[in-house]
């Protein structure tokens, strides 16, 4: 069966006074239908960009690679240059939840009327369907009173509802694929846990695909059926979350279970990464993790040896310099 | 008194409110009668969700919020400052002893100043020393402290990372020598890795340098394993206090069970077993009366449900107080 969304590698590089910048580097990943693909990683991964770049929205300053493909339903969205496939694709059959809901609703238009514009254009509907169905959406993602709240402004909404409304209105169009890009970082854990059973829940009911990026492994570990560990735009370690969190091959990965304060286990020392994540302008060669990886591996601390992912359980894949490394201890 | 530093006696706040020049004026209850003890070299836990009042009980402590009732005390070595009558001088001499760190330590450090005149302004405004030399000898002993080159004093913010940002601003916090120090959602806006390093980084200064901290967070995990003592704030009341170990092993309020729960686990066989809380945080506009929690308890009592119950800390073990309504 061939996958809903396939990306095959992609580079994502931008060109700025400084210089050309390799965000993300060869990435490959796979979502099928009904199934949740989570991207983690810090801040200056890329896992933003690789997201960004499935809807055709890096800025105008962004290249990608000629022989890359993002295929989504058969077609090759990098191929897409008119305004009308596009359009296609932005709000229709891929729909984005961002982090800061308050920055993604526009302040002076009432959400009602941002829900029913966004369904004018990619159904062929009149106002009073439109209308309907904004406002039955609303009431499938909880919110109360929704006919009331589909006539105010974002800013009347509390940060959980103004959530829920995104999600409503991303939704309503009925997209195969949803990419929600840190949808409960600026949520307290209360609600936090609410919006996530609302997502699960949606996702079983819907069918669709979702590549949902976070920075928070404990949301992934919630959430997601597959992940992939990003580090500096490269995957250096992809499987099912099982298999992940569990038994992470890459050091990479085991830095970051390390650094994370688990409550189960208060005595466990908080272990951080060494070093900083080098600037993407000064991207090191061959493995990227090298420059802070707390293993010898000699041949990768010179960059000798290259960035390529092998399978070392069935669907689990490593880094290579990242499994000598993992091995070493 | 011996072994405190902080007490925080019936301590309230309130804020004035009106929508606009024609309505009522109205009154956010922000912080509600709180009586809290920091004792020396402690770590202190505040926790609780956005609006629940943990940052203005914070800055209140620190007297940069106005106490609308009760009253807050530093014990220092050889005085008791009283921050709800205080004169200019005390205030001045309050400030060199307890500082602030901030969450964002992108809009904390001024983009103008070299890393060397952000850690030595307090100093200059302060007074505290009299020469430059004897200021850039601070200044570089504090920069050593917390693991910042000397070679980094010359640069701008810009040059560097969150994680190093936040160690020039805890630099900054620590150069007029204090004894306690406030650190509201510092560590919030780092990645895991950096969040980690901080968070060594500041239990090492508190051995170090015989610190005090009033730790604020809304990552339970966090608090969980820095803080010897924690508190859990729901709009703008304690309701649950005591040693983290116990607090975390033992919950009993249901607001503090909730919130456990709320935490995503880290191992995906243990999916959703959340106690979902049902709607959101009540306007501090107009607080449920009774217990505060009720609107949103899991498993309300027939008394509590009507608000005949009074908010107020019961001891249920030695040094763990639980607000009376969930322990009945």
């Amino acid at each position: 069966m061939s996958h809903l969304l396939e990306v095959k590698n992609l580079d994502v590089k931008f060109d700025t006074d400084e210089g050309r910048i390799t965000a993300v580097e060869n990435i490959s990943l796979s979502v099928d239908q009904g199934e949740v693909l989570g991207i983690v990683g810090e801040s200056g991964s890329g896992k933003s960009v690789t997201a960004k770049s499935i809807m055709k929205l890096n800025p105008g300053n962004t290249s990608y690679n000629e022989d890359a493909e993002i295929i989504l339903d058969n077609e090759n969205i990098l191929q897409f240059t008119s305004k009308q496939d596009l359009k296609k694709i932005r709000g229709g059959k891929v729909s984005m939840i961002f982090q800061e809901p308050m920055a993604s609703f526009a302040p002076a238009i009432k959400i009602g009327a941002q829900m029913v514009e966004q369904l004018l254009i990619h159904k062929n509907i009149n106002k009073d369907e439109a209308k309907s169905i904004s406002i039955n959406m609303l009431k499938r993602v909880g919110i109360a009173d929704a006919e009331k709240r589909f006539n105010q402004y974002a800013f009347e909404l509390s940060g959980g509802m103004r959530q829920r409304a995104m999600i409503a209105m991303a939704l309503s169009t009925m997209p195969k694929l949803l990419l929600a890009d840190e949808p409960t970082t600026a949520l307290d854990v209360t609600i936090q846990a609410q919006v996530i059973n609302l997502i699960k829940d949606i996702i079983k009911e819907y069918q669709m695909g979702v590549i949902f990026i976070t920075h928070d492994l404990g949301v992934i570990a919630q959430v997601a059926d597959h992940v992939a560990v990003m580090y500096l735009g490269s995957v250096v370690e992809k499987g099912p979350v099982n298999e992940i969190l569990k038994n992470p091959k890459h050091p990479y990965t085991k830095g970051l279970l390390q650094a994370l304060p688990d409550i189960n286990n208060l005595d466990a020392p908080l272990s951080p990464i060494p070093g900083n994540i080098p600037s993407p302008l000064d991207r090191p060669t061959g493995c990227v993790f090298r420059t802070r990886c707390p293993h010898h591996n000699p041949e990768g601390k010179d960059g000798k040896i290259e960035m390529k992912l092998i399978e070392v359980e069935p669907g689990h894949w490593v880094d290579q310099c990242g499994i000598q490394c993992g091995q070493n201890g | 008194m011996g072994d405190n530093l902080i007490s925080v006696n019936n301590v309230s706040v309130n804020f004035d409110y009106q929508e606009n020049f024609i309505s009522k004026k109205q009154k956010i209850h922000a912080v509600n009668n709180i009586n809290i003890k920091i004792k020396k070299g402690s770590f202190f836990g505040l926790v609780g969700e956005s609006g629940s009042g943990k940052t203005t009980l914070g800055r209140a402590i620190l007297g940069a919020n106005n106490i609308s009732s009760g009253n807050v005390i530093f014990h220092d070595d050889e005085r008791d400052y009283d921050l709800t009558n205080m004169n200019k001088q005390d205030l001045k001499e309050y400030r060199k002893k307890a500082q602030l760190i901030f969450q964002d330590p992108y809009a904390a450090l001024s983009p103008r100043m070299t890393v060397r005149d952000i850690i030595a302004e307090p100093l200059e405004v302060m007074k505290i020393t009299n020469s430059r030399q004897e200021t850039d000898e601070r200044v570089r002993d504090i920069a050593a402290k917390c693991r910042l080159n000397i070679e980094h004093l010359r640069r701008f913010p810009h040059a560097f990372s969150g994680g190093q940002r936040q160690r020039i601003s805890i630099a900054r916090a620590l150069v007029s020598n204090p004894k306690f120090i406030v650190a509201d959602e510092s560590v919030a806006a780092l990645d895991v890795s950096i969040q980690a390093d901080i968070l060594n980084l500041l239990k090492q200064l508190q051995t170090e340098l015989n610190l005090t901290y009033l730790f604020i967070s809304h990552d339970l995990s966090v608090v969980a394993h820095v803080c010897d003592i924690v508190a859990v704030m729901y709009l703008g009341h304690i309701v649950e206090m005591g040693p983290s170990r116990e607090l975390f092993k033992n919950p009993k309020h249901s607001y503090t069970k909730a919130l456990l729960s709320s935490i995503p686990s880290i191992d995906p066989e243990k999916r959703s077993e959340a106690i979902e809380l049902k709607g959101e945080i009540p306007s501090a506009l107009n607080p449920p009366p009774g217990c505060v929690f009720r609107t949103r308890c899991p498993n309300p009592g027939v008394d509590c449900k009507g608000g005949e119950i009074t908010m107020g800390l019961t001891e249920v073990e030695p040094g763990h107080w639980v607000d009376q309504c969930c322990v009945l």
